[in-house]
């Protein structure tokens, strides 16, 4: 990763931590305050998706074109979107909390991000009782496009066509129908962008370690 | 002590002080404002900026030990 990303990542940061706190938001009942959080859940989500994306990218190029190289790129950026998975859900919990009445509400949105998460979980576990390096490339590359091709329906679709709370979802307008005004644009976006170039930030750092790893394995074999 | 004496005194000692603690007092106020929101941010900034920090001297570090490896495989 280039060094002015990670320049810009920090500085959008920055920007969202000041702005999410003191530019005008919408007065809305219930939410009230809360609504601010849209600015550190939301690109949680966002940054997982992109990272699962991209890991799911090097697994369908594993496949076509196995390499060690493209195995971890894979595993490592699906590691760091579950990371964002994780931290998205507990956000997700807190704001439930405070504006549905409990952390966990049952809502198809709860259900399946919890369930997408598990799925993700479950791409992990493989790995880990493989034994042999390439059987364990292969099968975890196939499950992996298996895991974002059960994401997607899991997060955005079925809490669509079912009554779900969570805003976007079930017939309930997102924030962006009509409250998301174009001041709280402003900041979501820049948001959105700092979030998921941290997120390749800290997957790159754990790529970077992998490869060393990898190739001081190739010389002790030599 | 002399009558002008005194009334200096008095003006330096006892009233002054007391003249100037019924002034409002200056201080940060743009902190406390707004019900203290900009402490939020300020102690956020700090966490970010530690973590960002933190992050970076990672970064070099691995830099750094990429750099010892040869750098050609094979």
């Amino acid at each position: 990763m280039k060094t002015w990303l990670k320049v810009l990542a920090t500085l959008l940061l920055l920007y969202t931590i000041v702005a999410g706190f003191l530019f005008d938001v919408p007065r809305l009942n219930i939410v009230n305050e809360t609504i601010r959080a849209l600015y550190f859940h939301v690109p949680m989500w966002f940054g997982m998706v992109v990272l699962f994306l991209v890991s799911t990218v090097y697994s369908i190029q594993y496949l076509r074109n196995p390499s060690i190289e493209k195995d971890i790129y894979a595993v490592e950026f699906a590691n760091t979107g579950l990371l964002l998975g994780l931290l998205g859900i507990v956000t997700g919990m807190i704001w439930a909390n405070y504006t549905w009445g409990s952390p966990w509400h049952g809502d198809p949105k709860q259900n399946g991000a919890a369930i997408s998460l598990l799925v993700y979980l479950a791409y992990f576990v493989l790995r880990g009782s493989v034994e042999n390096e390439d059987q364990r490339a292969r099968l975890s590359a196939v499950y992996n496009i298996f895991a974002f091709s059960a994401m997607i329906p899991l997060i955005f679709v079925i809490p669509r066509m079912t009554s779900s709370m969570h805003p976007g979802s079930g017939g309930n307008p997102g924030f962006n129908m009509y409250d998301l005004d174009s001041k709280m644009r402003m900041v979501f976006y820049p948001a959105v962008a700092g979030w998921i170039l941290l997120g390749v930030w800290i997957a790159s750092l754990r790529i970077r370690v992998r490869l060393i790893d990898e190739k001081i394995q190739n010389l002790e074999n030599e | 002590m002399n009558k002008n004496t005194l009334v200096t005194f008095l003006l330096f000692f006892v009233i002054a002080p007391v003249w100037l603690m019924a002034q409002p007092i200056e201080m940060a106020n743009t902190l406390r404002s707004e019900g203290k929101i900009y402490v939020v941010v300020a102690i956020l900034l700090v966490i970010f900026a530690g973590l960002i920090g933190y992050l970076f001297l990672l970064d070099r570090k691995i830099t750094r030990i990429e750099k010892k490896l040869p750098s050609k495989k094979d």
